[in-house]
């Protein structure tokens, strides 16, 4: 008991890994530049992490039903056009609600090809990502789009307004987030969409509905896009159409960040939240000690690597795998 | 054999994990020429003697020695290099490439610039192949082999070394009888050789009819060795579970109730055709024959997995079609599948959702999942089929073959189906809890359930069938009364002879 030997080491940098190196991160960034923990840059770091951490929500069901999905940056830019075209033709009433069927039907198509037609979840969506760049481009017709009439809207409220003094994305990513928590964690249809991850088959043989689950989470995706690009729109009334080039990676980052399995079965939206906090923390952190803007997508990719591989050697118990 | 030096022998094997002495001091030898049964039931420390032989595990304490030289092994690999081969029970076969590929592989023979000599590798491979006096060849690609052939395939690749000792570990679990035979026989050309043969498996008939001798574990300790020749079946069992074990036929009968399934005409394609069968509330139906008879796809058909192509299914005398698993729940047919980890667990869920998985939409308070209402149903049936578990949040995965088996019966149980199908119902399952599984079914019987048994082992459809229906290349040969039934007549069955033309 007394000393602990390196297999035991090993095996807690394999459990506790992410947390270690996030603790690592924080104390060395902290040291680095105070204003780090500072309550204005924790609230900033949460807020921007906000449309993040709405749409790592949907993907957790995806992910942990055994599927992934990549389509969710370009649908969110989708959206978010979608959206800031239809505030100048139709009103800002209207134009929520039709956003949001738009982009329920994409993210049913998909649900459709993943789980009725049972199509790998990887090239469906890969392709998907592409599919719904051209579709906006073509929508937009290439053009960015802007509200008009910025002074005289109330569309400002979803990205800009404040209650409580906690700024609306913010209440908007804690309750979509307690919601969906709950749903996954308490509900039956949570619990199958365990089921299909953890084995598609078994769950089939004890007379679940898979294809419908699987369906039901690309929908509950594109609903958390949905929401992220109403975020997104309403915060500066116009957009790039090419606004959430590349989330798909980060969302996907943060909800392996948190624990859940790519092989599907695991993960819970408490652990996602978590996951998009400490990616939102590092990258500002990064920020902070003076490093470019751009050092952030190499660091994505270093952190996903990690997670994947601590992951995996939680699974197996050590860092290392003795076979080839 | 006293007078020759062991091909491999292990001493005071120790191993301990957290909480669990999983091997307490193990020591046993194998002779060159020897066949040589390791039997336990499971978890009791067969596979971690293999992985410590293997190399996967190092043990606190005890020696390794092959031919008298004591060798700390550290990889599979490093084994084999010792002559130290295993033959596992999954195989692990690159199935795009050629039989000699794989035998070869990672050690392919080479010409210059690296090239491999093709001409060397075929000839070396069809030398080897020629010696297990297999019907295939080097060129032939593994994909399209059976999986007995396969099976052959991994034992060539053990002959590629200098083997010293050969572990099979449950090498007949997917063979049919006749392909049994050509491994037996290959087994015996290795004997023959003088290579050492350490043979695990739970089939008693295999053991007595191959092995020299029998080595038992019980809870990670050495029970003793016996020669088989002097030994039988209840002394080996009573040393394996500390207890005598009662396989005797089922003798037991009570009152059948109305005919709860009939099975008029059923067709499948090719699989299974103008099958007809009835099943009374209280019977155990039993479905015997080869694999490939057809026994399978008459549950999955009946459990909404196949489309039949032909034929009526009638419930309770009702004329039912059923669509998917989930119409067939709701119908009240249940299905303990045939592959247990595959089809009938999520290995990573606990015990209790596990078990309340079908029902879970129906368990609900609220929008809700009925969590209390779920805990009660486990509990209840944890004790009715004495699950042994430290409780409901334990993860199925980490419970043994036959608790893992009752926590899918308890999961069907618990909905109180009219017919419930069981496939396989002991594979892969020790001797202890086979004979309860066993039992159970008969009770499930005696308390008016209508069952239907599919099984390949024998002893087991004869010991808890009221009547059997023996089938052959998808066909139903003959249906047997308890009364009617011997080994004898129902081989004959299920071989495809004409058992109905003869007296017996």
């Amino acid at each position: 008991m007394a000393s602990m030997s390196k297999a035991d080491i090993g095996r807690i940098l394999a459990r506790q890994g992410i947390l270690i190196a996030f603790a690592v991160f924080i104390i060395g960034f902290t040291l680095a530049n105070e204003r780090f923990l500072s309550p204005d840059n924790v609230m900033g770091v949460i807020r921007s992490s906000a449309i993040l951490g709405v749409m790592a929500l949907g993907v957790t069901f995806v992910v942990i039903s055994g599927n992934l999905d990549l389509s969710v940056g370009s649908m969110m830019s989708f959206s978010t056009i979608v959206v800031l075209d239809l505030h100048d033709k139709i009103g800002p009433a209207l134009a929520i609600p039709a956003m949001f069927a738009m982009t329920l039907c994409l993210g049913a198509f998909i649900g459709f090809l993943v789980g009725y037609l049972k199509l790998n979840s990887l090239i469906v969506t890969l392709g998907m990502l592409s599919a719904i760049h051209g579709l906006t481009l073509t929508y937009s017709g290439g053009q960015n789009m802007d509200i008009v009439d910025k002074e005289g809207t109330w569309f400002g409220v979803f990205g800009q307004g404040s209650a409580l003094g906690i700024p609306v994305p913010i209440l908007i990513f804690v309750a979509l987030a307690a919601l969906l928590g709950i749903v996954l964690a308490k509900t039956p249809f949570g619990r199958k969409v365990y089921a299909v991850g953890g084995n598609g088959t078994a769950a089939t043989f004890s007379g679940i509905k898979r294809a419908r689950v699987v369906f039901l989470c690309y929908v509950m995706s594109a609903f958390c896009v949905a929401t992220a690009g109403l975020i997104q729109a309403s915060r500066s009334l116009g957009s790039q159409n090419t606004v959430g080039q590349g989330l798909e990676l980060d969302v996907l980052a943060a909800v392996i960040l948190g624990g859940a399995s790519l092989l599907g079965g695991s993960g819970t939206i408490f652990k996602t939240v978590i996951g998009v906090l400490i990616l939102g923390f590092i990258q500002n952190g990064l920020l902070l000690v003076g490093l470019q803007f751009y050092v952030q997508f190499v660091v994505t990719w270093v952190i996903i690597i990690l997670a994947v591989w601590l992951d995996i050697a939680a699974k197996r118990g050590k860092l290392w795998s003795n076979i080839a | 054999m006293t007078d020759k030096t062991p091909a491999l022998r292990l001493e005071g094997i120790v191993k301990t994990f957290p909480g669990v002495r999983a091997l307490d001091g193990v020591s046993f030898s194998v002779m060159p020429g020897e066949v040589h049964a390791l039997m336990g039931e499971n978890g009791a420390g067969k596979s971690t003697l293999m992985k410590v032989l293997g190399g996967i595990y190092q043990p606190e304490e005890g020696q390794i020695i092959v031919e008298e030289m004591p060798t700390v092994m550290t990889s599979p690999l490093q084994a084999k290099s010792k002559g130290i081969v295993f033959i596992h029970q999954e195989l692990s076969l690159a199935e795009e490439l050629t039989v000699a590929e794989n035998i070869y592989l990672g050690e392919l023979p080479r010409r210059s610039f690296g090239r491999v000599d093709w001409a060397k590798l075929y000839a070396q491979t069809d030398a080897i192949l020629e010696k297990l006096k297999v019907g295939f060849n080097a060129k032939t690609i593994v994909g399209d082999l059976s999986i007995a052939n396969q099976q052959m395939v991994e034992i060539a690749r053990a002959l590629t070394v200098d083997a010293k000792a050969v572990i099979f570990d449950e090498p007949t679990a997917s063979l049919t009888d006749a392909e049994k035979v050509v491994l037996f026989d290959v087994i015996s050309d290795l004997q023959s050789q003088g290579v050492g043969i350490i043979y695990i498996s739970h089939r008693m008939e295999e053991i007595f009819k191959i092995t020299d001798r029998i080595s038992v574990l019980r809870d990670g300790s050495y029970r003793g060795t016996l020669e088989t020749r002097a030994t039988n079946e209840e002394e080996v069992t009573q040393l394996m579970i500390g207890r005598a074990l009662d396989l005797s036929r089922n003798v037991s009968h009570h009152e059948m109730g109305d005919i709860a399934l009939e099975v008029r005409g059923l067709s499948c394609g090719d699989l299974f055709k103008d099958v007809s069968f009835e099943v009374r509330r209280g019977e155990v139906l039993g479905f015997y024959g080869l694999v490939g008879a057809g026994r399978t796809e008459i549950a999955e058909t009946l459990f909404g997995l196949r489309d039949p192509s032909a034929g009526t299914i009638l419930l309770d005398g009702e004329e039912v079609r059923i669509s998917s698993p989930a119409d067939a729940i709701g119908k009240g047919i249940s299905l303990v599948p045939e592959d247990r980890k595959g089809q009938g667990l999520v290995l990573g869920m606990n015990c209790r959702d596990n078990m309340t998985l079908p029902q879970v939409g129906n368990l609900s308070s609220g929008p809700f999942v009925a969590t209390g209402a779920e805990t009660d149903i486990f509990e209840k049936y944890k004790e009715k089929l004495d699950i042994r578990t430290p409780g409901w949040k334990q993860t199925v995965g980490n419970l043994s073959g036959g608790n893992q088996q009752k926590i899918v019966i308890g999961k069907w149980l618990s909905m109180h189906p009219k017919v419930l199908i069981v496939d396989e119902p002991t594979r892969g399952i020790d001797v202890g809890s086979k004979s309860e599984i066993h039992n159970l079914i008969r009770e499930l019987a005696a308390q008016g359930y209508a069952v239907i048994v599919v099984s390949s082992e024998m002893p087991e459809v004869l010991h808890v069938s009221d009547r059997i229906v023996a089938m052959f290349s998808g066909k139903v040969m003959r249906t047997f009364t308890s009364e009617e039934v011997t080994e004898e007549n129902l081989i004959q069955a299920i071989s495809g002879i004409a058992a109905t033309d003869k007296v017996a």
